[in-house]
């Protein structure tokens, strides 16, 4: 396969879960701005904004935060690099890219998908509209997840798509963690308070594991319980040891298609021996922040690395 | 040979009867309720935009992807009359490579005075450095369009000559495509050729064409410009269809005397490619140094072996229109016969007589600058304004070696649905060949491009033409 296919293939699916990601954000946002007053709503929706990486961005347009100025920003703003639109423009971008790579399948729903968020976004988006906007984008994300896992062929192609999906996925857990993380902490406790809870229900949310979380524990909710099951549940879909192993089985993959290993294998591996055997206890023992730190930052070092060891670039 | 004189439908007899080869058609059609049609033809267009079947337009901001009117009702072409037609398509194309061949070797056709020098040593398309020199397979036109249009029931004639990158060989699998889907029926009652093995006989063409240098099995690239560029989609299409790499020249370079790809991998050796960028970028070392599209370095790989380059560099010079106006010459000249497809009558301006012809009727004719295509910077002069005639003029005189004239055929008409039900359209027609060193593949239809504007004769789809289905019936 060409580098600046597999290139291609890895942004497509880094894109794709950035979008799906934004629009969990909102649609979390969403469900508690509706339970706040006024003032509380803006510092919410603030809080979102940044969530997304998209502050400056947001306050370069705007001097205050109300919900339509900000979902209409996430959504479909031309001075946002980071909205949705964007995401999917890029998505579709590079699928086209890698056109005579992906099943024909595969094809069909991303342009669909993207056909169809285009013309939702094309006009600004009334408080009415938002939800449905919302669930089309996560519906996009599942109709091109199910084709690439019904259609495509288990090749390098498949396994840098994938790679950029569980690096893209850890990244966005590990920083709506690290934005939320003050909640968080043992020491930080209205015991009993529903401010409390709604906030970690809120984080829960954001990467939807609200289901997941209550499923396991019992309607129990701590920050704790949360903390341990967004940085170590293998069960959790979204969490940073579902995504690391997922994301070490592809590059295993690869390598293997390859017949070599390469520098990502090799920070794979180190990374591996970090996390084995974690426990909570020792997170916090260590801090929250800095081991979400170190986490993003040996990530975005594997990605530079798959991008080397595979030529993405020269 | 003007609108009045000859008007020819290729469903309808004057007296209003049927012709034989729409015979099933017709009953068929006859048979559909209306709002059904008018449904599918919805459908039609909802199928090309989802699977992303568009061209690229570029605007004043952004690149905009529009889809080519797509008319569901096929042109049907009886199994005898295509017999005939490919008898003198394959003429005319091995008139073309020989041509080729020698026009960059001994040059006879020059030495026998049946076409002037001056033909192409003021043609930009002719290269200098591929004199002496002869491709893998002595192959230089592996893939030709030849347009043809027809003006009565035996009449047909070469309009254009597409020696150099044809395109709209998509069009021809995809329309094919979106009829069976839609009337599959359709297909059970009326024997039609398929095209569907198009890109297989493409590879397999390709491949008969690999450089000496060549290991194992062939290894096919497409070279496409990009994304943003207009054909974009053919070029993926035709990679996907033939299992070929679909490459940039980014992606490219040239590594111990072979023209590599960069995979991920490393680079690996291309043996053919198939490109469909214009000479001048292929490689900047030798043609255009300004450009970030090519491969430093690919035409000394070239001649030395290491690589096929589809279609040879320097092939442009036959889709050149003063070229095409010694066609009748050339065709006579290496096959000894006369020209089974007649060209249409032309004047070459740079000759005095034919030029102080062509102004005193510019009101009849179609002026065409040589190098032009895609229907830009013509004069048709039936219907241009007294004002556009007059600017036409000033051009015309200013530099007439630049055009050669043409009278304003009257183009068959088939019907297209609209509205109204059907209604008779000028069309065209591009069928598309094959040529590797032992074989000449005339894949039966091609690429039919129909005016969707009433009595307009402009079938380009830069300029608002559309597509149909083309059928050859079975014997």
């Amino acid at each position: 396969m060409l580098g600046r296919t597999a290139n291609g293939m890895f942004w497509m699916f880094r894109y794709l879960e950035r979008a799906e990601n934004t629009a969990r954000l909102l649609e979390a946002g969403l469900r508690m701005a509706l339970t706040r007053d006024l003032v509380s709503s803006e510092e919410e929706w603030r809080s979102v904004i940044q969530t997304a990486g998209q502050r400056s961005a947001y306050e370069a347009r705007h001097s205050s935060y109300t919900g339509i100025q900000a979902w209409n920003f996430i959504l479909r703003d031309k001075d946002n690099p980071g909205s949705v639109l964007e995401m999917f423009n890029q998505v579709r971008t590079n699928a086209r890219l890698a056109r005579n790579v992906i099943s024909s399948e595969l094809w069909e729903a991303i342009n669909e998908s993207w056909m169809q968020i285009k013309e939702m976004l094309a006009r600004p988006v009334t408080q009415s509209a938002v939800g449905q906007v919302v669930g089309m984008v996560r519906r996009g994300g599942t109709l091109v997840h199910g084709a690439m896992a019904g259609s495509m062929l288990r090749s390098e192609g498949y396994h840098f798509a994938r790679a950029g999906t569980f690096i893209e996925r850890g990244e966005s857990t590990a920083r709506i963690l690290d934005i939320k993380y003050y909640l968080l902490l043992p020491s930080f406790s209205y015991v009993g308070s529903t401010h409390d809870t709604g906030q970690w229900d809120t984080v829960l949310r954001s990467v939807s594991g609200d289901r997941g979380y209550r499923f396991l524990n019992a309607g129990q909710i701590d920050a704790r319980g949360i903390v341990e099951f967004l940085l170590l549940d293998e069960r959790f879909p979204r969490s940073l040891a579902y995504c690391h192993g997922a994301l070490r089985e592809n590059l295993r993959a690869l390598a293997t298609l390859h017949g070599a290993d390469g520098v990502s294998n090799q920070l794979m591996r180190e990374a591996d021996t970090k996390l084995a055997n974690l426990t909570v206890d020792e997170v916090f023992d260590m801090g929250l922040h800095r081991f979400l730190i170190e986490f993003m930052t040996s990530n975005a070092a594997i990605a530079n690395a798959i991008a080397e060891d595979y030529r993405f670039t020269g | 040979m003007t609108e009045a004189t000859s008007k020819f439908d290729e469903m309808k007899q004057p007296d209003g009867g049927i012709r034989p080869a729409y015979e099933e058609y017709r009953q068929w059609h006859e048979e559909q309720a209306s709002d059904l049609l008018r449904r599918k033809h919805l459908e039609a267009e909802g199928n090309f935009r989802r699977t992303g079947i568009t061209f690229n337009v570029y605007g004043e901001n952004e690149a905009e992807e529009r889809l080519i009117p797509f008319d569901m009702v096929p042109r049907i072409i009886d199994a005898g009359e295509w017999r005939r037609l490919t008898r003198g398509i394959e003429q005319r194309v091995r008139a073309l490579n020989a041509f080729m061949y020698d026009l960059y070797h001994r040059q006879e056709i020059i030495r026998a005075g049946r076409v002037p020098e001056r033909l192409f040593r003021h043609n930009e398309a002719w290269l200098p450095n591929m004199v002496g020199f002869t491709p893998p397979g002595g192959v230089y036109t592996h893939i030709v369009g030849i347009d043809l249009v027809r003006t009565g029931p035996d009449e047909w004639f070469v309009l254009e000559d597409n020696a150099r990158t044809p395109s709209g060989v998509s069009y021809m699998l995809e329309n094919r495509e979106t009829m069976m889907a839609m009337f599959p029926e359709l297909f059970t009652r009326v024997a039609v050729e398929p095209v569907s093995d198009y890109p297989r006989r493409l590879a397999k063409s390709l491949a008969a064409c690999a450089p000496p240098a060549t290991k194992g099995k062939p290894v096919v690239a497409v070279l496409t410009p990009g994304i943003y560029n207009s054909a974009y989609f053919e070029h993926a299409f035709l990679a996907d269809q033939m299992g070929a790499e679909l490459v940039e020249g980014s992606d490219l370079r040239v590594v111990d005397g072979r023209v590599g790809m960069r995979t991920t991998r490393g680079f690996q050796p291309v043996d053919v490619i198939y490109r469909r960028i214009d000479d001048d970028f292929l490689d900047p070392l030798t043609f255009n140094p300004s450009s970030v599209l090519g491969i430093p370095g690919i035409m000394d790989v070239y001649r030395a072996g290491g690589v096929t380059i589809a279609n040879a560099p320097g092939t442009g010079v036959c889709d050149d229109k003063a070229i095409y106006s010694f066609m009748p010459e050339i065709v006579e000249f290496y096959t000894g016969e006369r020209p089974l497809l007649p060209n249409v009558q032309t004047w070459r301006c740079s000759e005095a007589d034919s030029l102080a012809y062509v102004l005193d009727n510019l009101g009849d004719l179609v002026v065409k600058e040589v190098h032009g295509s895609g229907g830009y910077g013509m004069l048709i002069g039936p219907t241009a304004t007294r004002r556009e005639i007059a600017l036409f003029r000033k051009k015309l005189e200013a530099n007439p070696t630049n055009y050669i004239a043409q009278p304003t055929l009257s183009l068959s008409t088939c019907p297209i649905f609209t509205k109204k039900g059907l209604a008779p359209r000028h069309v065209d027609l591009r069928p598309f060949v094959l040529v590797s060193p032992d074989n000449i593949d005339i894949t039966p239809g091609g690429l039919t491009r129909v005016a969707m504007k009433k009595g307009s004769l402009v079938v380009n789809s830069s300029q608002g033409g559309g597509t149909k289905d083309t059928w050859v019936l079975k014997d």
